[in-house]
């Protein structure tokens, strides 16, 4: 019985371990899609987000300011996304294509400048806090449990306020409203007074915001460096996850939160199974195409997505 | 009938397009250098220097063979109308399945075990492509949101594979077995040495050429690719002409996914010979995208993109001698990528010369209007 409580703990622990980059990311991804703009570039932007926070962090001393530097770095990208997609009509694959070799290209060039190395020096005393480390008494295996579960980084916690602060925005507010029209019939809301153009641009931005957090997250909390590979795939995940959650931040929520489980999944079965580990890092992978097969199915795009706009003459 | 002005032609050549893309990249990754410290003379020297003698020109056809495979692999899956995404997967795969035969039975004949190889490739390639199809058609599953999780899978099933005792290398390397001398493509020996050409080098040029030539038919010259390209096109369109769209979308999985495969196979034969377990994707079907872009999905602009990336990545492996990261590599080629998606800045370089007038006047007048 202990050693569940013990593994279920562990389980609980990973899952929320491995589930907020990707949710980070998840939520930017919702932004761009639904409001027509398919952002691809997503994983570079993380990968500056993650070079970035573990840098300012570095020099800063404080984890906040680069926890705050990797979104804003994260949104320089975003905001380049933009001005191709947005404003110049660019094939929006192209242009994420593009972000995703310049993230890692700009990422690792300014990291050999400061730091003489691919990596950045680990964070020793900077890295994102984490909450609640000393409530639980660890001897009881109540407390283990609880410790686990609970004891986690603060961006942990911050994303679940920023979910429902995203949903709330998508579904309660005038621009969540236009946002989503923005995705699914542009021309329709021009002609109801509704700047598409702006509307769209700034949910670019935001997408890069918010994947630059997610990057932050492997790097300032998950390990304590920047490194080449910190930021391998995570970005694609989270676009698979959104398309999962059918474009919908909720939906988003259960999709990174199904990635995190199997994930955590792999780490505890590893421990203790002795299957090859090789066929249990493609558990998240084969159950996602199995939910997909079996439970989720067609998934509706957003009608004007990876449309460019153009306004009419 | 108005001449045509200079500016004109630049705007409306496409080809011109890519080279300014490309001059701009170069400019991009010269500002880089400099802020980095480096001499930009030097390094830009270095990468010239480093292809243009016949050894590096023979590495740069060697390194290109994979990438214009498999750019001819996602500029087909463009042509049709899906996004490739999952070329790194079926890449992965196809890899697998020649290793798999070259390594099990080293004992046939070249004439039969080299074709078998690229068949094997070609077959598992195609599945894993064909997997994602039946997905899309049967459950309406996204095909994007598919394919990078086969990736993944391809990634890790790879991984496993290579671990097995039955092709796991003997040695302490964290590889497949070689494959069989008989299932190498490379020139003969003596023939390397009197041309000078790097040892590595193999028949995969000439047959990546002959595989655009075969794109090129099927797209634009065969009834099989008119209907693809018009399921690409609007699918409610062509299936209201009678043509089957759940079909020419598994047929443009197969054969893309076949190439994506074909171009593992390559690799393997011509350059690697073994398969390594893997720490992170290695990005040859990604690279397939690049190479699809800057070559305009046309398979033989595809052939002429895969040789100046293969140019670029051999070149950029050289630039660790002279204190530059071969990651200016990847904000060249992005920085060019990022301006072949906003060309659109080349074609309005026309209006240049004449005065601002009507078209932008009425754009603003309707656009405030509302």
């Amino acid at each position: 019985m202990t050693g569940i409580i013990n593994s279920l703990g562990i389980l609980l622990y990973a899952t929320l371990v491995y589930t907020p980059p990707l949710l980070y990311a998840a939520l930017g991804s919702c932004f761009s899609e639904v409001s027509g703009v398919v952002n691809i570039g997503i994983e570079g932007m993380m990968t500056v987000g993650a070079f970035t926070g573990a840098t300012v962090a570095f020099f800063t001393g404080n984890p906040w300011i680069g926890f705050l530097c990797a979104g804003l770095a994260g949104m320089l990208f975003g905001l380049l996304h933009a001005i191709a997609t947005v404003k110049l009509g660019a094939d929006q694959t192209i242009a994420g294509t593009a972000i995703n070799m310049l993230g890692p290209g700009v990422a690792i060039m300014i990291a050999m400048v400061l730091f003489n190395s691919t990596d950045t020096e680990p964070l020793l005393n900077a890295k994102l806090p984490r909450l609640f480390t000393t409530v639980f008494d660890k001897n009881t295996v109540l407390g283990r449990f609880l410790d686990n579960v609970f004891a986690q980084y603060a961006s942990t916690y911050l994303v679940f306020f920023v979910v429902i602060l995203v949903w709330f925005i998508f579904y309660k507010t005038r621009f969540g409203l236009r946002l989503r029209a923005c995705g699914e019939h542009p021309k329709a809301c021009e002609t109801l007074g509704i700047n598409v153009i702006r509307t769209r641009f700034i949910c670019v931005c935001i997408s890069g915001l918010l994947a630059g957090l997610g990057g932050a997250c492997v790097t300032m909390a998950i390990s304590n460096q920047f490194r080449p590979i910190s930021i391998v795939g995570q970005g694609f995940i989270a676009i698979a996850a959104v398309i999962f959650g059918k474009f919908k931040p909720q939906g988003a929520l259960l999709g990174c939160l199904l990635f995190g489980f199997c994930s955590g999944l792999k780490v505890v079965l590893g421990d203790s199974s002795g299957v090859n580990m090789q066929l249990l890092s493609m558990i998240p992978y084969v159950v996602t195409v199995i939910v997909l097969i079996l439970f989720v199915g067609k998934s509706h795009v957003p009608s004007a997505n990876g449309k460019p706009y153009v306004k009419a003459k | 009938m108005k001449k045509k002005s200079f500016l004109d032609f630049v705007s409306e050549n496409r080809f011109i397009h890519i080279i300014l893309s490309i001059i701009l990249g170069l400019v991009v990754g010269a500002l880089f250098l400099v802020i980095m410290g480096l001499r930009v003379d030097a390094v830009y020297g270095k990468l010239i220097e480093s292809v243009s003698s016949i050894k590096g020109l023979s590495n740069v056809i060697v390194y290109a063979i994979p990438y214009i495979v498999a750019g001819l692999s996602v500029a087909f899956s463009f042509r049709t109308g899906v996004f490739n995404i999952g070329a790194e997967g079926q890449f992965v795969m196809g890899t697998m399945g020649a290793a798999v035969v070259g390594i099990l039975l080293p004992d046939l004949p070249s004439v039969i075990l080299v074709p078998l190889c690229f068949l094997a490739a070609m077959v598992v390639g195609a599945a894993w492509g064909i997997i994602v199809g039946i997905l899309k058609t049967k459950r309406g599953i996204n095909e994007v949101l598919s394919m990078i999780m086969f990736n993944w899978i391809a990634f890790y099933l790879s991984n496993f594979i290579a671990g097995l005792p039955a092709i796991k290398n003997e040695g302490n390397a964290e590889a497949t077995k070689n494959i069989a001398d008989n299932a190498i493509i490379r020139f003969p020996k003596e023939m390397t040495q009197a041309l000078g050409v790097d040892k590595t080098f193999n028949w995969g040029f000439i047959l990546a050429l002959a595989l655009a030539i075969i794109v090129w038919l099927i797209i634009e010259k065969t009834t099989l690719g008119y209907e693809l390209k018009a399921v690409g096109y609007n699918k409610y369109a062509a299936e209201y002409g009678g043509i089957n769209v759940d079909r020419s979308i598994l047929t443009a999985l197969a054969i893309s996914g076949a190439l994506a495969g074909l171009a593992g196979a390559l690799h393997l034969m011509g350059r690697s010979t073994r398969i390594p377990i893997f720490p992170a994707q290695e990005g040859f079907g990604f690279a397939g995208i690049v190479v699809a872009l800057i070559g305009c999905s046309n398979p033989f602009g595809v052939y002429i993109a895969g040789l100046f990336y293969g140019a670029l990545m051999y070149g950029g492996t050289r630039l660790t001698l002279v204190g530059a990261s071969s990651q200016l590599i990847n904000v060249i080629v992005g920085t060019v990528v990022f301006f072949i998606a906003i060309s659109v800045i080349f074609s309005n370089l026309k209006y240049l010369r004449r005065k601002p007038q009507s078209a932008d006047k009425t754009t603003d007048a309707t656009g405030k209007k509302g």
